[in-house]
């Protein structure tokens, strides 16, 4: 673990830097667009007009918006006040947002991680047989299926035929149960056959074989010795899942109805919302980063030759 | 082995006589056996590769059959994927009970049937037009104004949404080949009343289209973007390297929706609009701007493996300039690699499409398309009543295709994959 201090500052300015070319080329673009937000509304008196455009402070110079709302976000990490939600800010709206939608995408990583390892390690031992393609086959179809498709078939069977789960909704596991399994059953595909690559590939090896030749168990071989070197590359797969996952959280909160930052962005979106349309590209960048630079250091930590001074 | 044994032969030999007409027979087998060999091409050997993957060309045969399919949508003898029927058709499920175009009573067509409203609409026009040849100077206005009137009430516009002048023509002939005749509800009627299958079908011509042309825009952005960087190196190298690092640790899905976000308020929409601009175009435009960053880096990297090759050296001789070299000479040497990122591209946009028109966010009504239709099979699930066929057609067209375009792109890159060579 040397070099992990410089490992962190360098990695720190990297997503500052990232977080603030994303912020200004959006603000940017949410300034220059002729029109401003408030424009579709009904005729209003000029007072009026005035007070609003006062309260959002759009009587200023684009610069001097431009450096208030910086020094807002860097100083108390405020993203200003919702262009349609009357008496909301943005930072209260991802505050009960958030912590909806990252338990939702943790349960989809892990469900996705656990399911994937596993039949990925099962088909590589299990090689060519019955099991082996039939799983394989299960996750070329899980790759092609978008996860709203899934979704709603989902709905159709579990909820409606045989009426096992809640439509919608949240609180409860048995709630969580069928969105997390949606979102994450593409990504449970895709590692399954990278640990099914990773495993054939390590399996081949010379130190496997000395681990047989030893006299290990086939189980011990497996789980203590291939698993490691397999694993290399599912986890350069989280970084693109995890951006996936978020990007699919989007629709399935939208399906299943439930209050995390997704269905919010898309409302924005729909109500064209900019502060909080941008407040919520701010905090699913920021995740993606922070994702990113996991994902760098438990590759160091999985694979001895990547030393962390070189990341 | 042939350099060796022919000195030895002639050494050999007693009689020089002999020995020439032996060496000359010897020759002509070597030469023989030459001539059957026959080179193999990389495009040859990856076909032959490709062909042994059985997965990757059905896929292939499905989406050439797709295409196909799309190409002539208009022509087949489908139902009006628009026309609404509120009364009688509403969530019909798959049957086989005929239907007729244009047997709808308030569309009001003559003898309730497209072709003879069809005949008649055409007669009308052209008495019109007899008639706008005839008129004094006075007159013309006003029967050019009743032709203008008249334009508005065809009846191909009340069945097919703004059909432009090859689907007309194409709309024409399936009248002319089938007549009214068309193919039953086998996949049931919408909310509306309107045609399932019918609307799968016209949605496929929207998501394929979507599909190609934003992955082409990428490919050319990627491409030349990557060629470039790659060929020119150093400094302008780095820098460029470095935009498209910042664009890759971005969630660009979310700023594609904010920018849709924003071009979609209503001032920005007439402004388009006045540029010719429509939500399509802005569309194709943004995928392309996004989807180009894989491209670039691998293309930046054969490029920088292929530039010290003499071939370019020869061309840099030969006086071509740099343009010249990047894109007459260096990016054909990259079709291999960039036709399978374009194979995995094109699903990889389809999806998205289908992602945010689901939402809400991309293709609009009155154009279907297979993430719409999606979205409205899953709006009409209630507990009282399951519209399964509504979502169970669109949602296997679409992971169908998906799931072919991915085969083919994997069994491209292995075919196209000279480590693969001589494998199973």
């Amino acid at each position: 673990m040397r070099g992990i201090g410089s490992f962190a500052i360098r990695r720190a300015v990297w997503i500052v830097t990232t977080l603030w070319v994303v912020y200004t080329l959006s603000f940017i673009l949410m300034r220059l667009v002729p029109g401003g937000p408030f424009d579709e509304e009904r005729n209003v008196p000029a007072e009026i007009k005035h007070n609003i455009e006062a309260r959002y402070r759009l009587d200023q110079p684009m610069y001097v918006q431009y450096g208030e709302h910086l020094w807002l976000l860097v100083r108390h990490g405020d993203f200003g006040l919702s262009y349609k939600l009357g008496d909301y800010s943005v930072n209260g709206v991802i505050a009960e947002g958030f912590p909806v939608s990252v338990s939702l995408g943790i349960f989809a990583l892990v469900f996705a991680l656990t399911l994937g390892t596993t039949a990925g390690v099962v088909s590589a031992v299990r090689r060519h047989s019955l099991l082996d393609n039939s799983l394989m086959g299960a996750a070329t179809l899980g790759i092609a299926v978008p996860n709203f498709v899934l979704a709603s078939l989902a709905i159709v069977l579990f909820v409606f035929q045989l009426k096992l789960l809640p439509a919608a909704g949240w609180g409860s596991l048995r709630q969580l149960f069928l969105p997390a399994v949606c979102l994450g059953a593409p990504y449970a595909a895709y590692i399954a056959r990278l640990t099914r690559t990773g495993m054939l590939e390590v399996l081949g090896r010379d130190f496997i074989r000395t681990a047989f030749a030893k006299g290990l168990s086939e189980r011990r071989v497996i789980v203590r010795h291939a698993l490691r070197g397999a694993l290399v590359p599912v986890v350069s797969y989280l970084g693109p899942a995890t951006a996936g996952i978020l990007t699919g959280s989007l629709v399935l909160e939208n399906i299943f109805a439930i209050p995390g930052m997704g269905s919010h962005f898309i409302e924005a979106a729909l109500q064209r919302d900019y502060t909080m349309a941008m407040g919520m590209v701010m905090v699913y960048t920021f995740l993606l980063l922070m994702m990113n630079t996991f994902v760098d250091l438990s590759y160091a930590v999985l694979d001895p030759r990547v030393s962390i001074g070189k990341l | 082995m042939i350099a060796k044994q022919t000195p030895l032969s002639t050494h050999d030999a007693p009689a020089p006589n002999d020995a020439a007409s032996g060496d000359a027979v010897r020759y002509e087998e070597l030469l023989c056996e030459a001539r059957e060999l026959r080179g193999v091409s990389l495009w040859q050997d990856a076909w032959c590769r490709l062909r042994r993957n059985r997965v990757a060309i059905y896929s292939l045969y499905f989406m050439i059959g797709i295409s196909l399919m799309a190409m002539i949508v208009p022509v087949l003898p489908l139902q009006s994927p628009l026309d609404k029927d509120l009364e009688n058709r509403i969530f019909l499920p798959p049957n086989r009970d005929p239907f007729r175009l244009g047997s709808r009573t308030d569309l009001r067509f003559k003898d309730r049937s497209l072709t003879s409203e069809l005949l008649d609409f055409e007669q009308q026009l052209r008495d019109l037009k007899q008639s706008l040849k005839q008129a004094s100077v006075g007159e013309r206005g006003d029967i050019a104004q009743q032709l203008e009137a008249k334009y508005q009430e065809d009846p191909l516009a009340k069945l097919w949404h703004a059909p432009g002048p090859v689907v007309r023509r194409m709309l024409r002939v399936r009248v002319f080949l089938f007549g009214d005749w068309c193919i039953p509800s086998i996949c049931g009627t919408d909310s509306l009343g309107r045609d399932a299958l019918s609307r799968v079908c016209w949605g496929a011509r929207v998501s394929l289209i979507v599909g190609v042309i934003a992955t082409l825009v990428s490919l050319a952005i990627g491409v030349s973007y990557g060629a470039v960087s790659g060929y020119l190196g150093g400094w302008v190298d780095d820098l460029m390297m470095r935009i498209v690092d910042i664009m890759y640790s971005v969630p660009f899905i979310f700023i594609v929706i904010f920018i849709i976000t924003i071009l979609g308020a209503e001032e920005n929409k007439k402004f388009l609009d006045s540029l010719g601009i429509n939500q399509l175009v802005v569309f194709y435009i943004l995928i392309g701007a996004f989807y180009w960053l894989t491209m670039a880096r691998v293309v930046r990297g054969q490029v920088i493996s292929l530039k010290n090759e003499q071939f370019v050296d020869a061309a840099r001789v030969v006086g071509a300039s740099r343009t010249r070299i990047i894109f007459h000479h260096l990016v054909p040497n990259v079709m291999g690699i960039v036709i399978v990122y374009l194979t995995l591209t094109i699903p990889a946009v389809m999806l998205f499409e289908a992602f945010l028109s689901f939402l809400g966010l991309g293709v609009a009504p009155p154009d279907v398309s297979w993430g719409l239709l999606v979205n409205e099979g899953i709006k009409v699930i209630t507990p009282v009543k399951i519209y399964w066929w509504l979502i169970v057609f669109s949602g296997s067209a679409l992971a169908m295709t998906l799931f072919s375009l991915n085969f083919l792109g994997d069994g491209l890159r292995d075919a196209l994959d000279p480590r693969m060579k001589n494998r199973s």
